[in-house]
């Protein structure tokens, strides 16, 4: 009845237990909280049947911020099993909780923090930066977010209920097929990975559309905002690069359950093919994190320079530049497969070109800050950060690039500390610059700085002393993915240090969080007064209040050109009347698909036929249900707007 | 705007001081880890190659970024908002002639490095046999869970964990698995190629000098896959007649039987050698995988 | 004519084109969100294909495509699913003239007529079955199923939308809501028809030749 469900399952080494208590006890306390305060026809009418783009936003962040708690502790713990896993002969975790470790921090972390934080940022932002009222699909919208939180808690109940995949976040074959691999762990990543990817494709088929077709009168592509601009290349790329994603990780389902013989050893199966699949996806998907964080560095340093963008239409050429090379390098990560001299060069090749816009884009910024007036406020410094660390871990991107070099340092950590550069120094980076940057946009008051700063000391100094010591690591003959080694291989002062780095990372996290709730905490001394411009900015998101009214904007606002906030000769005001405003309304419809996908998940993944295959008539009863209903909207009408759009004049004037 | 209470000296100053640590941590480590350091130090032919073209790389790409290091501290240190002696342009936001020299001179040294890149590719494709006076040797290599078995074809001998061979003698290496990918590295001597399942794949190295090297796999392949190392010992090519000799006199025998057993799961990765009385055996296991009926 | 069933609020033109924008327009914004979605769904057949064209010939010493398909069969599914196409075109065709009964018949035709391919296609599947060839034999016949069957599972679907269709024109009659779903409809099954030219050629065809 329960399929291969047993409480067998239940059971976990010690670690594992303390881990798994922990969860529970904060989800037990947090459901006593909402009761307490008697919140719960609120956070169902407010958040969970929302459809308002801003909301979902924020509920992006808040699921991300849960998920980047299990990822990081997931780091800590493999840094210190390998500082003391020399020759040890009990090792602080076995080689089975080891690797199921390293797999679910990375699937948590691409998937569930960088994707979540970006999609969390642009649904935040890009309806207010294109002057538009929410985005192009807003029951969709809703639909990608709970399809999103339904692959996360897929991975978190993976920790209490059996175990996660042992064989890396991207489950190559054949080790990830049913014969090496029998048990639930693959198939928890697999239903996880697929759902939340579906979510993925809609979230840029949404956006796609919403920047195309939604932009206030006058907006041009070539007066869009640039973060804007980089998100439209990363949703092409969204758009062309996911569904190969469902396809392979579809195949590797069906070998897996219907003994097919895609990725098999045997039976005329191809590995080989799951590599050039997954990374005709995977590369493109890194591209994705990074060009909206590119996008939002570029929106920090005109700022907190008053200066605007140097170079603006380089800066777009050069980003869809860095898109189209995307899909033309994902041989790249596996060069040590074999491939003819001719085949391998040509994709180093390639993958070395992809430096030029970047390092164009590197000086672009600098040169904004050429006879500007710099300011280091929080976002600042992390774009300063940005630019040491990234440059860094670019420069032994372009090492690996180089097919001989890179059959020594490939699968080492060489390569662990490359792309750890590259995605804490790039994407991370990018999106803790964007949240303290717009975090007074959504809340109208303004993270701590003092404790911001602190932070950011922390994470640099962490990030380099935790990945600095992985290159020379890599030098020194250390695969990736160990969970014990010999003493003779003399690496374990550097893995150390690393685990030194990873301390005080945790202590900058730390700090972020708990000035997360001081800054709340202390909101009425810290609150923007400026009435919804605090940094001077540019763009139309700054032309709202602070929070945004759930409208947005009460007239849409027409442009004339680039920055319209610092136009010399805006386009005249003329006085206007306050209309109705029609908007989408709330509906529990997304949430009920999202929680029965993360079932139908849970259920296949333990065999459990009959309770899948229920939820997924529930799920098509559900679409059409939804699908065949009459639109429907819920109307603001102009007294309304007049009133609220009165409460922050008025409540600006008395701060 | 809401500005910052301290002076920006205390982060530049303090960002910089972090940075200089760590960028001295680094001869710092070669200097204390030096006979460690595999890659930068080996000892074959092969490796050689691949680090000259690392720091050949390493050296052209710091042309690059150390401009933009000075360039961030001091754009960031010059221009900041309380100081009143740098010129504030508003209005500077295209410059044709630089864009020209920041798109057209990385196009150029790119290039440059591209054109490297090409024909050290081509040099060093692990394929291509290793020119030398003395005759190339060959051995098989299968990627077991979770230990290595070395075939000698011509010596007619087995071993698992240990290989041994002659200094300054090319070897290539062809390699398989009977188990989930893997890849077989000896970062001292050279790069690494994958071990797959039902395919074959090559690799050519050469030891300059005489020791014993640490091998391993690195790409996971399950459980006992951080046990997965072997052995790789230069010798004179006395001591290697003298050791394949006292190999063909082992009372182990490795036929298709045993080898079934040995292909099984085990933890066991204890060094082992065989009299080889199966030819062939290394083509009968990548034929294993590529129709229904196979001996093994 | 069309016009009276797409609704526009288009008060300033669009900056772009200088011509009515379509903020707050449903039908031009759902049909370009749905052909987006079009195109996704062509590149997760593309992997299918290119999956197939990688692993055709690893029959694993089982039997190829020349020996299992059945050429007059597969022109047979060709023409039904072509006839489909047409027919639906006219049932919108009718629906744009308002033509709500003659609508609905071409819907009813364009279902029978993608219902036998549907059949001709379980047979086909079923022959093979039960002569012992199952996607478990080789890496040739898991990608054949999975291409064909991914397919006949967006096919699946698309009878399901049509009959959900034809409800709702036989409840609501023809309004601007079900005259959308309806085109909608239509350029989701020209596409799988599309997609089935692709298979038909590259699958049967060649595999034959």
């Amino acid at each position: 009845m329960f399929g291969n469900l047993t409480l067998e399952a239940f059971q976990h080494d010690f670690v594992q237990t303390m881990a798994v208590m922990g969860g529970v006890v904060n989800g037990v306390l947090l459901i006593a909280l909402i009761t307490y305060l008697k919140k719960w026809k609120w956070l169902w009418n407010e958040w969970i049947t929302t459809v308002d783009h801003k909301k979902i936003g924020i509920m992006y962040i808040v699921v991300v911020l849960i998920m980047f708690l299990k990822g990081f502790a997931d780091a800590m713990l493999m840094r210190i099993q390998q500082a003391t896993a020399a020759g040890a002969t009990h090792p602080f975790l076995g080689s089975e909780h080891f690797q199921e470790i390293f797999s679910a921090h990375g699937a948590t972390m691409i998937f569930f923090v960088a994707m979540g934080f970006m999609f969390g940022i642009m649904n935040l932002i890009i309806p207010l930066q294109i002057g538009a009222r929410d985005v192009a699909f807003p029951f969709l919208n809703a639909v990608s977010f709970w399809l999103f939180t339904a692959g996360g808690m897929l991975i978190l109940i993976s920790l209490a209920v059996g175990h996660f995949s042992v064989s890396g976040w991207l489950s190559y074959p054949p080790l990830s097929g049913v014969e090496y691999s029998p048990n639930e762990g693959v198939d928890y990543w697999a239903w996880s990975i697929q759902i939340s990817g579906i979510g993925s494709t809609f979230s840029g088929i949404n956006f796609l559309v919403t920047i195309l077709k939604m932009r206030c009168p006058g907006m041009t592509l070539m007066k869009m905002p640039i973060f804007v601009w980089s998100s439209l290349c990363a949703m092409v790329l969204v758009i062309f690069a996911f569904p190969i994603l469902t396809a392979t990780v579809g195949m590797l389902m069906l070998d897996r359950y219907l003994g097919m013989h895609f990725f098999t050893a045997g039976g005329g199966g191809n590995p080989m093919l799951y590599f050039n699949l997954i990374w005709a996806w995977g590369h493109p998907e890194v591209y994705i994190l990074i060009l909206p964080a590119f996008g939002i560095f570029s929106e920090v340093v005109p700022t907190f320079s008053e200066k605007r963008l140097f170079g603006y239409a380089s800066m777009v050429w050069a980003m869809i530049v860095i898109a189209v090379l995307s899909f033309l390098v994902w041989l790249h990560h596996f060069f040590t497969m074999g491939a003819s001299p001719n085949v391998n060069a040509f994709f180093g090749i390639m993958t070395m070109l992809v430096a030029i816009p970047t390092g164009v884009k590197i000086f672009n910024w600098l040169f904004t800050k050429y006879r500007g007036k710099v300011h280091f406020t929080s976002p600042m410094l992390w774009f300063f950060s940005f630019v040491l660390n990234f440059s860094v871990a670019g420069m032994t991107g372009i090492l690996l690039a180089a097919p001989p070099v890179d059959f020594q340092v490939h699968n080492s950590l060489f390569l662990v500390a490359h792309f750890h550069g590259m995605v804490i120094g790039g994407v991370l980076f990018g999106f803790f610059a964007g949240f303290t940057y717009w975090f007074p946009k959504y809340t109208g008051f303004f993270i701590d700085e003092r404790l911001n700063r602190m932070a950011f000391f922390c994470w640099f100094a962490g990030l380099l002393l935790a990945f600095m010591p992985l290159y020379m690591l890599g030098f020194m003959g250390a695969t990736r993915r160990l969970d014990h080694y010999d003493p003779s291989t003399g690496w374990q002062p550097l893995f150390i240090i690393a685990a030194l780095g990873g301390v005080i990372i945790f202590f900058g996290a730390l700090i972020q969080f708990l000035g997360l709730f001081w800054s709340i905490y202390k909101r009425k001394e810290n609150r923007d007064t400026t009435g919804g411009n605090p940094w001077n900015g540019r763009t139309l998101e700054w032309a709202t209040h602070s929070p945004p009214p759930i409208y947005n904007f009460a007239f849409i606002p027409t442009v004339n050109q680039l920055d319209p906030l610092w136009a010399d000769n805006p386009p005249k005001e003329e006085k206007r009347e306050y209309q109705d405003i029609h908007l989408p309304e709330d509906t529990p419809v997304a949430f009920y698909i999202g929680t029965l996908c993360m079932i139908l998940g849970f259920a296949f993944t333990w065999q459990i036929h009959w309770l899948g295959i229920l939820c997924f008539a529930g799920i098509l009863g559900l679409i059409i249900a939804h699908l065949s209903e009459k639109e429907k909207h819920m109307t603001i009408t102009a007294e309304e707007v007049r009133k609220i759009e009165e409460s922050y004049t008025k409540r600006q004037q008395t701060a | 705007m809401k500005e910052s209470t301290k002076p920006i000296y205390n982060k530049l100053v303090i960002s910089g001081i972090i940075l200089i640590i760590i960028l001295l941590m680094q001869p710092l480590e070669v200097y204390i880890f030096l006979k460690d350091i595999v890659i930068l130090f080996p000892k074959g032919f092969i490796g050689l190659e691949q680090r000259n073209l690392l720091i050949l790389i390493q050296a052209l790409m710091l042309l690059f970024i150390v401009p933009i290091y000075i360039l961030t501290f001091v754009f960031s240190w010059w221009y900041r908002a309380d100081n009143d002696k740098s010129e504030y342009d508003p209005h500077l936001v295209d410059h044709k002639i630089a864009e020209f020299v920041w798109w057209g001179l990385p196009f150029v040294m790119t290039v440059l490095v591209c054109i490297i890149t090409y024909f050290k590719t081509h040099e060093l494709d692990p394929y291509k046999p290793i020119v030398s006076d003395k005759k190339t040797m060959e051995i098989e290599a299968v990627a077991l869970q979770w230990r290595w078995l070395f075939i000698y074809p011509e010596e007619q001998i087995a071993t698992i964990n240990y290989i041994q061979f002659p200094k300054d003698t090319p070897i290539r290496f062809k390699i398989t698995a009977d188990a989930p990918m893997n890849a077989f590295w000896i970062p001292r001597l050279g790069g690494m190629i994958y071990a797959m399942p039902g395919m074959t794949t090559q690799l050519n190295l050469i030891a300059d000098e005489t020791g014993e090297f640490r091998g391993s796999s690195a790409n996971i392949s399950g459980t006992g896959f951080a046990d997965m190392t072997f052995v790789a010992k230069a010798s004179t090519q006395e001591e290697y007649d003298e050791w394949v000799a006292s190999v063909k006199q082992s009372d182990q025998s490795l036929d298709i039987p045993v080898y079934r057993e040995i292909a099984k799961p085990s933890e066991d990765t204890s060094v082992q050698l065989y009299q080889l009385k199966e030819d062939d055996l290394f083509h009968e296991i990548v034929m294993k995988f590529m129709k229904p009926e196979s001996k093994i | 004519m069309t016009d009276s069933l797409i609704v526009h609020h288009t008060p300033e033109p669009h900056p772009d084109t200088g011509r009515p924008d379509p903020h707050q327009d449903y039908f031009s914004m759902r049909f370009i969100g749905f052909w987006v979605y079009l195109m996704t769904d062509c590149i997760l057949f593309t992997t299918l294909f290119i999956t197939y064209a990688v692993l055709h010939t690893n029959t694993f010493g089982g039997p190829s495509g020349k020996d299992l398909f059945e050429l007059k069969l597969a022109f047979g599914e060709t023409m039904a699913l072509l006839f489909s196409s047409v027919t639906c075109g006219l049932a919108v065709l009718a629906a744009v003239h308002q033509r709500l009964r003659a609508s609905l018949v071409w819907l009813g035709v364009t279902i029978t007529l993608g219902l036998s391919f549907l059949t001709m296609e379980l047979w086909e599947f079923h022959h093979f079955y039960s002569m012992g060839h199952s996607w478990r034999e080789s890496a040739f016949l898991s990608s054949f199923f999975t291409l064909v069957g991914t397919h006949g599972l967006h096919i699946t679907f698309g009878l399901t939308w049509a009959g959900v269709m034809v409800g709702q024109l036989l409840y609501h009659g023809l309004t601007v809501d079900t005259f959308r779903r309806l085109v909608l409809f239509s350029l989701f099954w020209h596409f799988l028809d599309l997609i089935w030219i692709f298979i038909f050629t590259f699958v049967y065809l060649m595999g034959v030749i």
